[in-house]
This record gives C-alpha cells, structure tokens and sequence, in this order.
C-alpha cells in the first residue's frame, strides 16, 4: 500500500509529477493486479525504474514508437489488462491522435494515457516538447476521463484513480521537479469533483493542474487589494463539475487558469458549459496563447504567457476594475 | 467452406448497397485467406465465439470486411438477411467493422495500419496470462503497408520474440489509386518481412490448401505471410482494376458478375 506520509508527501514533490507518477505506479499492481506500463523510451524520465525493477514483465518499452504504443496497450485492455503508456504529452497524444481515437475514443478501451511533462516544464527542449494543445484534442474525444493533478500529492492520487475507473483516462501531468505541495496529507480525490482550496466571495478562480497553486498565491495577491477570490482546484477536466461551475456563477466574475492554450482547455470547457444560461458572470480565460514562444526555462515560459501569480492577481484586478 | 457462394454473397451485398458501393475488390482477393482462417485454421467455437482459448481475428484493412461476413455466414452467425442489411443505417454489418464480441470481431477498423498494434498487443496479453494455446492473426492489406504504424508493429513483434502472432498481407497489387508498385513501391514485401525479424513465405492467396499449411507452421516467431492475390478475383472485368476497389453495383453489373461466378465449377 501507498502511505500519505509527511516524507512520502516531500519525496514526491522532490522528484516531481514524472517521478511521483512512478512512485504511485509501484502501487498498482497491488490493487489493480494486471497492471501494465509501457513506455515509449522514456521508462527512466517516467520514474519507472523501481516498477521496472519490481514487476520486469509488466513494463514494454516499446522504443520511439508511440503509435505503436498505443494500439498494443488497446490490444492488452481488450484482453482485460489495465496499461498505463506514458510519454511526453505532446507526443503521447498528438502523435498518435488517430490511434488514441480510435483505441479510446470510439472502440472506448480503458487506456490509461499518461502525459508527462505537458504544458511548458520542459520548454526549454522548445515548441516540439511544448504541450499546450493535448487537452483541446483529448476533450473532444467521448468517453475520455481527463485528470489534471494539481501537485504531487494529487498525481498519486490521480494515477491510483485512473487504475479503478473503467473508462479510458488521459492523466495530464504538469510542473516541474521540486514541484511545491498543496495536498499536504492524504485527500478525497473524487473524479468529477472539484475541490474548494480557498473561500471569496467576488471572484471563482477555477484552476488545474500546476496553476492551482499560481492562483492561490494569486487569490492572496487579491486579497491585499480588497478582492476576495474563491480558488477551485479542478482536477477533472472531463468529466467537468458542473455544480462547482454553477456554483461560481454566484460571484461576479469566473476566471479559468490552465498551463494550455486558452482555445479548447479547461477554460473552454467551462465556458461551453456556461454558453447557454442566460445570467453569468463575465469569464476570463488565462492560459497559453499566441505564437509559440521561444525556447526557455519554466519560469521564462510561464512569465512569457502571463502565468506567474503577481500577473495571474494583475490580470484579474485589471479585468476586475473594468467591469465593475 | 464454400468460396463460391463467400463471393456470390459478397456481390448480393454489394448489389444491396445500391449507389452507396461496396469495397469489391480487396473483399473478393481475401476470401480464400477467409476461408482458411475460419474454415480449417483458427481455434474457435462457433458457438460462443468469445470462449478464451478461442483464435483472434483482426482485420486490419478494414474495407475487406464483407469477406469476414460472408465466411461468418458459413460459420451460421450471420444470416443471409443480416449480410444484405450491409451498408444500411446502424447494421451490424457496416462498411468498415465495429467491435462485436458475439460475432469474434475483436476491434473497430476502417483506419489503416492500426491492426497489427492491436494484435501485438493482443499476443503480448495472451502470453502475460499463460495462454500458449491462442494464435492471433491479423490481415493486412498490401497498400496499407504504407502506413509506417505497420512496421513500427512489426518491429516490436519480433522484438518481444512474439511465437504466437501470424499476419497474412492480401497483396493484390492495387491500392486506391493503381498499382502499389507505381503509388509508393513495397518491392520485396517478404524480404521487408524476413528483414524485420519475421519467418515469411509467399504463398498463392487463392490456394486454401497451400495457406492452411503455411498458417499451421509455427516457426517460434512471428510468421508472416505474403499471400498473392488478384484484386477483384472471380468477376473478370473487376480483376486487377483499380476502379473496382470500391465500386457500385447495379443490377446489370450484379447479372453479369452472377453469370461468371455461377458458371465456376
């Protein structure tokens, strides 16, 4: 079993979400017995070398290949296994776009996709590595679960969840190592319920992944200027927390953060959600957008996309102001 | 089974898709490649299809499907009724296969060069649950051979050493447009194979005889076979002719292709 310890907790924040997915992969095997991985050379970079080591004829490293990958982990969910692949976001689901549509899209096998690195943690390798356009393909999938972890701590739950669901799962996976705790013990991570890190009555900062944490320093930034934001950690993109939304309609502005293009992410999906009522609040969508930017480190990368916590607290004061 | 009637049913569907077409001529260069699997080759139990000793069946070029209904009709689990609902809204006989366990088919197809993947995965499953009783065979077309995902899975077959996978390459010579030589050249097909750590043979592909026994050798690898085949077969003016890959039948056409097929000793 996998304990919520306090070290546990650090060491996975130490190795990051890569390693802290390999750490919960340990796990597996134990509540899910037909466990598989594969990789597509990247066992090391994916923290499966202990699972390698543990489990040798549950890991297929399929070599650069993800294609390939992904119709051998759709052959063995047919015959009843429960295959996690992994490889770099961008290539784990934009590769092999048709295969991942056909495998867990229409054929609705319970693949378990695993996107490291997604977003702009390894930016600095430039736009190729750069995944910022995986949950826009990944959502307009149907049946397709979309789990987004917000630190660590939730990248173990999220891996432990993705195991007992019989759907397809997409488990995106963002930040750097020394990736900052916000769970700081275990936690009830229900798919399709968001949680609620921080009350506010004026603004619903509805955040995933590794932006959760940037808007909560962002909702204190507020807070010094008389602003009072609720922080949602929505974890599951698809399927989406309706009630959470409905819920945030009551304040006077709902404001989405991802570590993706604003076109087709979380805030999308929020925003779909919301087309149709005839009273909202206005919405705004942060994320990625534009040109791709340059090479550069992770902090460059989310300074560039006005990502950072003082310029996601600016962003909004200023939209804030405006409207009302 | 009885190859003279596969083909007749395979033209009554096509005459049944009306102006919608049928896939004619890679479905009519694979009957004898379906009439070996399901007639004398693969393990199953046409009576519960999804017994897990059964053999897997996976049609990669997924447009040859009718050939797969048709020899399901001589196994008795298809009616005549149900082939000529083919085409028709929410059959269970569609152009391209759906997943229908009862029925053996084990995945979705109509995209090419997914299938052998899938069944390396399938071969790589079986041998993880200690099923050495259970072959996989996956059919190919020869133009799908172009999809680079094909060889991607070749590759890994041979690497995990997978005895328990055969695939079969419908090679009638034509894809959509012409000659798979002129469109993008698969030259030696069974020295491409040998070259990615395949046993592979070349074999008539209408001779059942001659690929039940090439489909019963077990080299202790992943077996490959190229089998020779005429796109069209059996309806001369659909023989080698590019424009019968997928094709509309009328009832003229239908007579004629009747009036040769009926005359087949």
């Amino acid at each position: 079993m996998i304990d919520f310890t306090s070290t546990n907790i650090r060491l996975w924040s130490r190795l990051g979400s890569c390693g802290a997915f390999g750490q919960a992969a340990l796990s597996l095997p134990e509540t899910k017995e037909k466990t598989v991985i594969l990789t597509a050379d990247v066992c090391n970079f994916s923290g499966l070398d202990r699972f390698r080591a543990s489990y040798p004829d549950r890991v297929y490293n399929v070599g650069i290949a993800e294609q390939n990958m992904i119709g051998i982990a759709a052959g063995m969910a047919r015959e009843g296994f429960t295959p996690f692949a992994t490889t770099y976001a961008a290539f784990a689901t934009m590769r092999c776009a048709d295969q991942i549509k056909l495998c867990m899209g229409y054929m609705n096998l319970p693949v378990k996709l695993v996107g490291l690195s997604a977003g702009f943690s390894v930016g600095i390798l430039g736009p190729t590595h750069m995944s910022l356009e995986d949950v826009a393909f990944m959502r307009a999938l149907p049946n397709v679960v979309i789990l987004s972890p917000a630190d660590c701590t939730a990248t173990v739950k999220a891996a432990l969840a993705a195991a007992q669901l019989a759907a397809p799962v997409y488990l995106r996976l963002t930040g750097s190592m020394n990736n900052p705790i916000i769970y700081k013990e275990d936690f009830e991570f229900e798919v399709g319920k968001a949680i609620e890190l921080r009350a506010g009555d004026d603004i619903a900062i509805i955040a995933t992944g590794s932006m959760v944490l940037h808007a909560l320093k962002a909702a204190e930034l507020l807070e010094q200027e008389g602003l009072f934001a609720e922080v949602l950690d929505m974890h599951t993109v698809t399927p989406l927390d309706m009630e959470a939304v409905e819920k945030a309609c009551a304040k006077n502005l709902i404001v989405t953060v991802e570590e993706h293009s604003v076109i087709g992410g979380m805030g999308g999906a929020v925003a779909e959600a919301l087309a149709l009522k005839p009273s909202r609040p206005p919405h705004l969508l942060l994320g990625a957008r534009g040109a791709y930017p340059h090479a550069g480190d992770y902090p460059f990368l989310l300074e560039y996309s006005g990502l950072t916590a003082p310029q996601i607290a600016g962003r909004i004061f200023e939209t804030y102001k405006e409207l009302f | 089974m009885n190859t003279k009637e596969m083909r007749i049913d395979i033209l009554r569907m096509a005459l049944a898709a009306k102006s919608q077409g049928a896939h004619l001529g890679g479905s009519l260069s694979m009957v004898e490649i379906m009439a070996a699997l399901y007639g004398s080759v693969m393990k199953l139990d046409p009576g519960n299809m999804e017994n897990k000793y059964r053999d897997r069946l996976v049609i990669s070029k997924g447009h040859g499907v009718m050939a797969q209904y048709v020899a399901l009709k001589q196994l008795g689990l298809l009616t005549e009724e149900q082939l000529l609902t083919y085409k028709s809204n929410n059959t269970a006989v569609n152009a391209h296969p759906s997943v229908n366990a009862a029925l053996g088919i084990e995945f979705a197809g109509g995209s090419l060069g997914q299938g052998l993947s899938l069944g390396v995965g399938l071969a790589l499953a079986l041998r993880c649950k200690g099923n050495a009783a259970s072959r996989v065979f996956v059919v190919l077309g020869d133009g799908e051979c172009d999809e680079g995902s094909v060889w991607e899975a070749a590759m890994s077959a041979s690497h995990y050493a997978l005895n328990n996978i055969v695939t079969i390459v419908d090679r009638n010579g034509l894809q959509y447009d012409g000659p798979t030589e002129d469109i993008l050249a698969l030259a030696d097909l069974e020295a491409k194979w040998k070259s990615f750590g395949w046993n592979a043979v070349t074999v008539n592909g209408h001779d059942v005889d001659a690929l039940v026994n090439a489909l019963s050798a077990r080299p202790g690898r992943p077996l490959a076979i190229v089998a020779e085949t005429v796109k069209g077969k059996g309806v001369s003016f659909m023989e080698h002719a590019a424009q019968w890959h997928n094709g509309v039948v009328t009832q003229r056409i239908f007579d004629q292709a009747m009036a040769e097929l009926e005359a087949e000793s």
